[in-house]
């Protein structure tokens, strides 16, 4: 059996102006990889020109697994179709040494807090960020 | 148990260029100075003890060929790689004309994995006996159409060795060469088989051309279970984790981290890197090691894996 390891996946939420901060946390492994697949679903549906920009606040997330960087994959290959904008941010030290061995700072753009990612994203974000 | 990696490569055979070696010297000799390297002892020491591996030596290019020595007289391999051509030349030296028996489980027939049939020596002579062993209905058509007009100028039957080929079930153990033997069907186009040898308590796991669907729950358990507990993983990490699952998605190889991970589940004991990227040079392939090595360290959980990178010529002992 795969080793259990199931921490339910919370996803923390915010919207900052057009800017939606999604904060999942704990493990990022083959068991909850489905799970956050499914609750990125509908933000992904909404990450596009003219609509959503999409920030992934990794804080708390302390390991990812190569069936979690799948589902960063998918979203980046949706939110690029889309022409949307998506960023991981605050990766602790030990995922971003995952994403670099993985080759994954390639694939999805990590910006160093969460703050740095909204004004990425938009002005109106950042100024909404701001205030809050 | 002893196994011998002769060759190594992915997809093609490479050579080290000029350009390599020229910065393998460059970086020797600067790394030499002041050292008082004034005796071919005291700099062969040097070579073999404060080298990096990527300097002193390089990981070869050979395509795919693995000897598995479980100490007696017959020959155990996977795959008639390009690497087959050298072992064939030095079971024939070691020899000295008397006939040997050689055992030979395919993982498939693309051409990077059959290419050293034709120069593998030992097939030529009279009074050897080559058994080759595979799961695919089209084994032995593949060899025959591989030797032969218009590719090769000798044609399979020309050959002086006694050659048989044996199809095998998957899922089914065998007693075979001295192992029990079980394949395992793999995601690769046109299909490729993993081996998993066991004998007198140790065991060689081969997955080679192995591409894991990172969605598939099932099949990464399976593959798990076919891995348990194996004191040695061979394992296709050609690719990086981003690019097996992006752009060369559905290509049939795997990664180093894919790698990691099913041992880690697998409770297997060392992961060995195989059929290595042919546009990776030794720098390349040393810093991918490196890489893995630190994947492995902060990712492991109680059971330590060992990593290490094959080479051709290397030799582990089980």
């Amino acid at each position: 059996m795969l080793p259990s390891r199931l921490n339910a996946m919370r996803l923390g939420h915010a919207r900052f102006a057009d800017v939606v901060v999604l904060a999942p946390s704990g493990r990022v492994d083959h068991a909850t990889a489905e799970e956050l697949k499914t609750a990125l679903a509908p933000h992904l549906a909404r990450c596009g020109e003219g609509l959503d920009h999409v920030v992934l606040d990794f804080a708390g997330v302390d390991y990812i697994s190569s069936a979690g960087l799948r589902v960063l994959m998918l979203a980046a290959k949706q939110a690029k179709a889309q022409r949307g904008f998506l960023a991981v941010a605050a990766v602790q030290p030990l995922v971003q040494e995952i994403l670099e061995i993985s080759k994954f700072t390639l694939v999805i753009r990590t910006l160093p807090s969460v703050r740095e990612a909204v004004a990425a994203a938009s002005p109106a974000g950042l100024v909404a960020l701001e205030r809050s | 148990m002893r196994i011998h990696f002769w060759g190594t490569r992915g997809s093609i055979p490479t050579a080290t260029t000029s350009a390599a070696i020229r910065r393998k010297l460059v970086a020797a000799l600067t790394q030499a100075i002041g050292r008082g390297l004034d005796t071919p002892e005291r700099i062969e020491a040097f070579v073999d003890n404060e080298l990096e591996f990527g300097i002193r030596h390089t990981y070869g290019g050979n395509s795919s060929c693995v000897q598995l020595d479980p100490g007696g007289d017959a020959y155990v391999l996977c795959d008639f790689g390009s690497g087959a051509r050298a072992f064939g030349n030095h079971v024939l030296a070691a020899r000295r004309g008397v006939p040997g028996v050689y055992h030979v489980f395919m993982s498939h027939t693309h051409w990077d994995h059959i290419m050293g049939f034709p120069f593998f020596m030992p097939a030529y002579i009279p009074g050897n006996v080559i058994t080759i062993y595979g799961c695919h209905a089209w084994l032995e058509e593949a060899f025959r159409r591989q030797n032969g007009a218009p590719s090769f100028p000798v044609e399979f039957s020309q050959l002086g060795a006694e050659i048989r080929f044996v199809h095998l079930e998957p899922d089914r153990p065998y007693d075979l060469a001295g192992f029990r033997v079980r394949a395992k069907r793999q995601h690769h186009t046109g299909d490729s088989y993993g081996y998993r040898f066991e004998h007198a308590g140790r065991t060689v796991v081969y997955s080679t051309d192995s591409e894991h669907k990172l969605d598939d729950l099932a099949e990464t358990q399976a593959f798990a279970e076919f891995f348990r507990d194996a004191d040695l993983v061979i394992f296709d990490a050609q690719y990086s984790l981003a690019e097996a699952i992006s752009i060369k998605e559905d290509w049939g190889h795997s990664s180093n981290v894919v790698g990691v991970e099913l041992c880690q589940l697998a409770r297997a004991r060392h992961l060995v890197m195989f059929h290595h990227e042919p546009t990776y040079d030794d720098d390349k392939l040393a810093a991918v090691l490196a890489e893995t090595r630190r994947f492995e360290e902060i990712t492991r959980g109680d059971h330590p894996v060992q990593v290490s990178s094959a080479w051709d010529g290397m030799e582990l002992d089980l």
